[in-house]
């Protein structure tokens, strides 16, 4: 028996495996959808991996691998490529099970189809987010290369005339393994087309992978170093015209009137036109452009508009606090041991708004023709932009082809719930007859001002120790505007009228106690709210962790050991949690001023904990100077892609706590630029340690679940220094 | 008519003086790895070198790049930026790129003059460059790591 057949005996029967395995993974409850794609689409064929180059030569097994004669081996990739590396770690899955060079592999971005593009874990939608990329598409990616592998070895198989037992891949190459014979993939793309598609397939066992658990190279680092790399800001199409918005000036304000006279005066502006929600100015470039909206004069009807300030709202949250809210969680009775503990402990905090900022403002580029809509831009979800652009139109939404571009950034803001800056495009292109291509460009105020932001919250905590010190009860009240509540996916995130999203992180509450109520207000305000890089985490993980280092300090207990006593159920929290700490000394002294904190949490399925270190300076000021990263994200697809979102997102984090805020004077957005949203640069960029646990769990994400544990880590920390807790952020110590 | 040399090539562009010589870039010569971020010379995205030296194209009008030399990504073939952009590439510093023409140009400007740079020189060079997604980490490491490549460079055992 040669090596491949013990390679072949050890894999796995994927339909076998996955039916054992399935009620413990999530692709379990998923994979009707599968089998009913693979009875739909039972053939290979040109066309069917993305769908517009169709190619007779090309070897297309399924929508997501297309390999080509010149050797070339395309991955769609169902998710956007905004920087989290999703592009890398799908090509990964399907160049392992496919045994393919990584050099040979490009990655291309997969047009709207909710029918083979889908994300496994959100039903028939289209897109990317949660952190789920690599989650829900870990087996899928796997058995996509595994089909074109097992095609390849039967099209060589029968072109060879030996047993496909004989016949072994690796590196990209075909190879019987007695006769010496090679081809490679594009030498048998032809033939392994005319091979049928496998009804089942054979996935590696994890001791068997090359790639994966390896330091892949990114697929995108080339073109994003050398310029190439195409955003949707880069598009220019013949004839297109650039469009500038005037938006209203609050929420809920409307255009009353407007005077395009001076704005059609400037040079290389082509046309005013009136939208719902505002003006656009169209001129050959964007600064034509934006030089005609300077000019333009619009009146606006403010009847309707929000003119509320920022304080008045938090004073109208800490009232509500004072009223149970909707209950998200209640095990015990909360208030009852609050009543007979022996100390009670309090804390209240307060998040503001925060926006997105991602460095490419929002864009999209627009073309009406005969046959439909075509977008260009960088979609977080594509279907249901899809969708709302048909409704403008109304069109069918297979009438509107989206070609996905890299994201410069998003962080959330391009999964918009409203489709937001798409459908004003599709005003744009609509008022001027569909009779040029519409590249939409926000300017970076208009990006800052035109809401969707992460919701201002308010906490209030209360809790109980008896007498040893060991907590007993916990009460947490959540005030702030719900994302889901009016948006599309009201049904599936709200449960008893709590919004999941916004109680994340709360309502999960990690430490063994016998009392908890965990309660929610959801007031509805007119300011435009949005999941931002992990969403209810933003603010939970800030609650909990810096209330449970307050538990500890009352407890007259150590951080650390406090939070382990307490985590005997959660051993992934605990693991993270211990990793942290030692690989950053804690418990070791630091000198004057310094100081280190600590914070876990689980978002998105994956663990994180990190220890910050902080100096503190006499005036007040202080810099966060290292980081030490544990996380256990299961499976690590690719550790380097693993570290730099661990690196980043807590980055990401670390700017909000310590400088970022969207407020509002009168209902206008007091910030425009980054002269006054203000976010992290280098020279406050901690130094940063990542170890990644060892682990065989399914995968989990990793773009999100960093961000929200910083901001508690440095607020312990800087009271390990200062002994100040702190009731808002962004986080300042006071005199 | 504005007249400069843009990545090695005199051009002449028949625009309005006051347009920022960033969107002549992009606009009009069509280059379009120079990135818009905030228009305010807030975030470094529209780096470029004006005679070998970091500007921010975004506020600088196109009559001030009249009679001299532009370079972009694009035109980039130093011995120093081929270090940058192979240390770039070796340590995957790049998630989204928006912002990563802009760091190389800025990080370009500082090893031209600067082959020893320590942590206070880059901070000095790129606070200018925000990366949303906070690849900052990574950026320090990769001047440090073309540093090391143009030290060896210049001193041969």
């Amino acid at each position: 028996m040669n090596r491949h057949d013990d390679i072949t005996l050890s894999r796995r029967r994927f339909l076998v495996t996955t039916m054992a395995a399935g009620a413990g993974l999530t692709l379990g409850i998923h994979l009707p959808v599968c089998a009913g794609e693979s009875r739909r689409l039972p053939e290979a064929g040109p066309g069917k991996a993305g769908g517009d180059a169709v190619v007779p030569a090309d070897f297309e097994p399924n929508a997501f691998v297309r390999i080509t004669p010149d050797n070339r081996v395309t991955v769609i990739a169902k998710h956007l490529e905004m920087g989290q590396g999703s592009y890398t770690g799908l090509a990964t899955l399907v160049a392992e099970e496919l045994d393919a060079a990584w050099a040979q592999i490009d990655v291309q971005g997969a047009p709207a189809d909710a029918s083979r593009y889908n994300n496994l874990l959100w039903g028939k939608f289209q897109g990317t987010g949660g952190s789920s990329a690599i989650a829900n598409s870990y087996e899928q990616m796997r058995r996509a290369g595994a089909t074109a592998r097992q095609m390849l070895v039967a099209a060589a198989a029968r072109q060879w005339q030996v047993p496909e037992q004989e016949i072994s891949v690796r590196g990209g190459v075909v190879i019987h393994t007695d006769g010496g014979r090679r081809a490679s993939f594009g030498e048998l793309a032809e033939l392994a087309a005319k091979e049928p598609v496998p009804e089942e397939v054979f996935l590696k066992e994890p001791g068997e992978f090359r790639l994966i658990g390896t330091r892949v190279p990114r697929k995108d680092s080339h073109a994003k170093v050398n310029g190439t790399a195409v955003f949707t800001q880069d598009i220019k199409l013949p004839g297109m015209l650039t469009a500038v918005v005037a938006h209203p000036p609050r929420f809920g304000a409307r255009v009353k009137s407007f005077d395009a006279g001076k704005a059609k005066h400037v040079a290389g502006v082509t046309e005013v036109v009136r939208i719902p929600n505002g003006v656009a100015v169209l001129g050959r470039d964007f600064w034509s452009a934006k030089q005609g909206r300077d000019v333009l004069q619009v009146e606006w009807d403010e009847s309707a508009a929000y003119k509320s300030d920022s304080s008045a709202i938090l004073a109208q949250y800490r009232a509500l606090a004072e009223q149970p809210g909707m209950v998200a969680r209640s095990e015990g009775d909360a208030s009852q041991a609050l009543k007979s503990a022996a100390t009670v402990v309090k804390a209240s905090v307060a998040f503001p708004y925060l926006a997105h900022a991602a460095l490419e403002p929002m864009d999209c580029v627009m073309q009406l023709s005969k046959d439909g809509v075509e977008i260009w831009n960088g979609e977080q979800f594509q279907t249901g932009d899809q969708q709302a652009v048909a409704e403008v139109f109304a069109l069918d939404p297979a009438k509107v082809k989206i070609n996905m571009l890299y994201a410069g950034g998003s962080f959330g803001r391009r999964a918009n719930p409203a489709s937001d800056y798409l459908v004003e495009t599709a005003h744009i292109v609509k008022a001027i007859d569909g009779r040029a291509p519409v590249k939409l460009v926000w300017t970076r105020e208009d990006d800052m001002r035109a809401g969707y932001y992460r919701p201002m919250f308010y906490h209030e905590l209360e809790a109980g120790l008896d007498a040893d010190g060991k907590p007993v009860a916990w009460s947490h009240r959540l005030v702030g505007q719900s994302i889901a509540i009016g948006s599309p996916f009201e049904g599936a995130l709200i449960k008893d009228g709590v919004d999941v999203s916004s109680v994340e992180g709360a309502s999960t509450l990690p430490y063994a106690i016998p009392n908890i109520r965990v309660d929610l207000h959801s007031p509805k305000l007119p300011v435009p709210v949005q999941w931002w890089r992990s969403v209810g985490s933003t603010h939970t993980a800030y609650a909990v962790e810096t209330f449970i280092d307050q538990l500890a300090e009352a407890a007259g207990r150590d951080p650390v050991e406090f939070r382990r006593s307490l985590l005997a159920g959660h051993p992934r929290h605990l693991g993270v949690l211990q990793l942290a700490a030692r690989k950053a000394g804690w418990g070791t002294p630091m000198t004057a001023g310094r100081g280190r904190g600590i914070a876990v949490h689980e978002s998105f399925n994956t663990f994180v904990a990190q220890v910050a270190e902080v100096t503190v300076q006499a005036n007040q000021r202080f810099s966060v100077d290292r980081v030490v990263i544990a996380v256990d994200c299961g499976v690590a697809v690719n550790p380097d892609v693993i570290r730099a979102q661990m690196e980043g997102g807590m980055g990401f984090g670390l700017s909000a706590a310590l400088g970022s805020e969207i407020t509002l004077d009168k209902g206008q957005v007091v910030q425009s630029n980054f002269h006054d949203y203000v976010v992290l640069r280098i020279d406050q960029m901690p130094r940063v340690e990542v170890h990644i646990v060892n682990s065989a769990q399914p995968p989990t994400g990793v773009g999100e679940p960093a961000t929200p544990v910083i901001a508690p880590a440095v607020a312990n920390a800087l009271f390990s220094v200062t002994g100040q807790r702190f009731d808002r952020l962004p986080l300042k110590i006071t005199a | 008519m504005i007249v400069f040399t843009l990545n090695g090539t005199p051009q002449q562009f028949d625009v309005d003086p006051d347009m920022p010589l960033l969107w002549t870039i992009r606009d009009v010569a069509g280059l379009t790895g120079t990135k818009y971020g905030c228009g305010m010379a807030l975030c470094g995205a529209c780096t470029v070198h004006l005679d070998g030296k970091a500007v921010r194209a975004c506020v600088m009008p196109v009559s001030a790049a009249q009679g001299k030399s532009v370079t972009t990504i694009e035109g980039l073939d130093s011995r120093v930026a081929k270090a940058v952009q192979d240390a770039w590439e070796k340590l995957d510093v790049v998630q989204c790129g928006y912002c990563q023409s802009g760091q190389i140009m800025s990080a370009v400007d500082l090893l031209e003059r600067n082959t020893t740079p320590t942590d206070e020189d880059i901070n000095a060079a790129m606070a200018g460059n925000i990366c949303r997604c906070h690849t900052y980490v990574r950026i320090r490491a990769a001047i440090m790591e073309a540093a090391g490549t143009l030290q060896s460079e210049e001193s041969p055992a």
